[in-house]
């Protein structure tokens, strides 16, 4: 077990962190603009001071290397655009924020999505699940930018129930419009894997072996039927516990909640490079973690794929 | 065209009906009677099987046999009722005073795995990948039997013995894709049997299996039919399975009956063309040289959507004439025996003996009915 993790962390997830790193740190220099050229009427002298002590003046292979000597030592560098803080200190107070809505959002999602998947399938092409499926594709094709704003409208502004926006700390109350927002999609897409396999399962030949064993359906659908049709639904919790953690960009914007997204999009349009690069590997690290606990996880849920 | 067994065209009365032409005994384990089952399908109603009817009693075995699509495993399937969900059936099965297509789920899960059990086509999807050999063995004693976990792994261990399988202790922690096919199809057949069911319901149980494990199977199931006193449905398209195993056959060919009667005088005379044509497939051993290429049937089975009028083989047999378009109702005859054909039975075994080459004869049988 150790040596199969030690095995993914060498060959597999530092190379392609390296990979990610090195295409992120090229790439995000051919976008027109630099970090500070917004900052208009400063005397030349000024200009070469500053890039001098953020080594934007030397060529951009000596810059790479010495990213890459401070990144060894665990030090994303200075931020461009808040000059007084590391990329370090501002991403570690953003990530508790970021991550507590994320995991609300993630634990809703599963809870909800399976439920509704499993249902639907049960219910297979009855009202119920024309009604859920049909639910869920507005769930898919609705973009968080309109959701936000016409819930923020019915329940901030119109009744009042909720605040518009804040985090507060996270207290409860600033914490439902972001989480119903960010989940929706997710919902959407969790019920309709559910859905999709649970009924093949449902129609597989060792369900009809149960059913001719004379088990009570609901012991069946439990103790048969779940795992088999869950497997398809943890290979994408992986990725999208990643994205819903991270990916809250128009959420966090929307709200003005203090998180990973907020500063990455701070970071794109400052030309922050420091600070896109540290959450760009952030987020790469996150992805290649996560995936490994689901191929982990698909062991223990499926025997013919456990490590040995 | 008429013949001596010519009949109405109307239904047989009920009562004419099963048993094989023995008194209906009010013992009969299993009263099939006018079995009925129908698939709605986009391209329309698909009638699977026909005013099927048998009845069986305690420890007998009947032999359900036929190509695909014949509707044999479509009646197992009604029996137990496991049909899909597009499926229904009509009729009447009855099994200890109860008609099992009347009841509800909950009440044929009191019957279905303890009293009634079912053997598959295929053991390497039959079983849940998941769980391992001895949870969805001792699920079985549990919910049926009412016994603890430890009570039914003893149990459940015994019963992997009886199906000689090695080291069963062990074996219980296994999961199946640890076990090989044969082995796999033994593990099927100990889950079946662990409540000792009155009924076994075996669905070509060694078509997926190769030959040395197809006869070590087969041989365990007599075994354990003679030990158990179980009465055995066995579904299959090897008369050769049959002729090993059963008492009584029912031939079917496109969701109808075309013959059925006790095994015996089946093989030693058959009264249709089609168990004609079935039994010239199989490879004979006691067979002269010269005579080793195989017979086939012409033709494949039809398409249960767009049936020929009349006999559905007709159009595949080396006999056919012009009254088998008209639909030929199942008659009695002889000792228990019924059959749906239209020609005479006398001329169907003079024939017998030359209609091996079928293949060769059914042209100039087309010329017959192109008439």
């Amino acid at each position: 077990m150790l040596k199969l993790i030690l095995r993914r962390l060498l060959l597999e997830a530092l190379p392609t962190l390296l990979v990610l790193v090195t295409v992120t740190f090229f790439l995000i220099r051919l976008a027109p603009g630099g970090p500070f050229s917004s900052e208009a009427n400063m005397p030349p002298e000024v200009m070469a001071a500053i890039a001098a002590k953020y080594r934007l003046n030397q060529p951009a292979w000596q810059q790479y290397l010495g990213y890459l000597a401070d990144l060894a030592r665990g030090d994303f560098g200075p931020s461009f655009k808040y000059k007084d803080f590391t990329v370090n200190d501002l991403v570690w107070a953003a990530v508790p924020v970021s991550f507590r809505l994320g995991l609300m959002a993630f634990v809703v999602a599963v809870v909800v999505g399976i439920a509704a998947g499993v249902t639907a399938a049960l219910r297979q092409n009855s009202w119920v699940d024309y009604s859920v499926m049909g639910i869920a594709m507005i769930g898919v094709v609705l973009p968080n930018f309109v959701l936000a704003p016409v819930l923020a409208l019915v329940f901030a502004i119109g009744l009042k129930w909720l605040p518009a926006g804040g985090w507060e700390g996270g207290k409860l109350i600033y914490v439902v419009l972001p989480v119903a927002v960010l989940c929706q999609h997710y919902i959407s897409v969790i019920a309709r894997i559910t859905r999709g396999s649970m009924i093949e399962v449902l129609g597989s030949p060792f369900i009809r072996t149960a059913r001719a064993k004379g088990l009570p359906a609901g012991y069946i659908l439990r103790r048969h039927a779940l795992r088999p049709a869950l497997l398809p639904v943890i290979s994408y919790l992986g990725p999208a516990f990643v994205g819903i953690i991270t990916g809250s960009v128009v959420v966090e914007t929307f709200f003005g909640i203090p998180g990973i997204g907020q500063l990455f999009v701070n970071g794109a349009l400052n030309r922050d490079y420091p600070m896109v690069l540290g959450l760009t590997i952030l987020i790469g690290a996150l992805t290649i973690f996560f995936n490994a606990v689901v191929h982990i996880l698909y062991g223990f849920i499926d025997p013919r794929i456990r490590i040995h | 065209m008429d013949h001596p067994h010519a009949p109405s065209r109307s239904q047989p009365p009920k009562g004419a009906l099963g048993g094989f032409g023995r008194p209906r005994a009010a013992s009969a384990l299993l009263d099939v009677r006018n079995l009925n089952v129908r698939f709605a399908t986009p391209e329309g109603e698909v009638a699977a099987v026909n005013d099927l009817s048998f009845s069986l009693q305690e420890g007998e075995s009947l032999g359900i046999v036929g190509e695909s699509g014949s509707g044999k495993s479509q009646t197992a399937f009604a029996l137990m009722g496991l049909l899909a969900r597009n499926g229904r059936a009509t009729g009447e099965v009855l099994y200890g005073g109860a008609n099992l297509l009347a009841l509800s789920e909950a009440e044929l899960n009191t019957r279905r795995g303890a009293e009634i059990a079912m053997i598959y086509q295929d053991p390497m999807t039959a079983l849940n990948p998941y769980l391992t050999v001895g949870d969805q063995l001792t699920e079985v004693l549990r919910f049926h039997k009412g016994l603890d976990r430890k009570a039914a792994l003893a149990e459940s261990a015994r019963m992997l013995d009886a199906v000689k399988i090695a080291e069963s202790k062990k074996r219980l922690t296994m999961y199946p894709h640890e076990f090989s096919g044969g082995m796999r199809q033994r593990v099927v057949i100990a889950m079946a049997l662990l409540c000792r069911p009155k009924l076994l319901i075996a669905d070509e149980p060694t078509t997926a299996l190769d030959v040395t494990v197809q006869a070590q199977i087969l041989r365990l199931l007599q075994d354990l039919r003679r030990d158990f006193r179980t009465a055995v449905i066995m579904i299959t398209h090897d008369l050769g399975v049959v002729a090993g195993v059963c008492d009584q056959v029912l031939v079917m060919y496109a969701g109808r009956v075309m013959e059925q009667g006790p095994a015996e005088a089946l093989f030693a005379q058959p009264s249709h063309p089609y168990t004609m044509g079935l039994l010239h497939a199989v490879p004979r051993m006691d067979q002269p040289h010269g005579s080793d290429r195989l017979a086939t049937i012409p033709g494949n089975p039809p398409n249960l959507l767009a049936l020929p009028p009349g006999c559905p083989f007709a159009p595949r047999c080396v006999e056919r004439d012009t009254a088998c378009l008209a639909p030929a109702p199942l008659t009695a005859f002889g000792e228990g025996r019924r059959r749906a054909c239209h020609r005479p039975l006398e001329q169907l075994c003079d024939t017998d003996a030359t209609a091996a080459p079928a293949a060769d004869s059914a042209q100039a049988s087309d010329r017959r009915v192109a008439t």
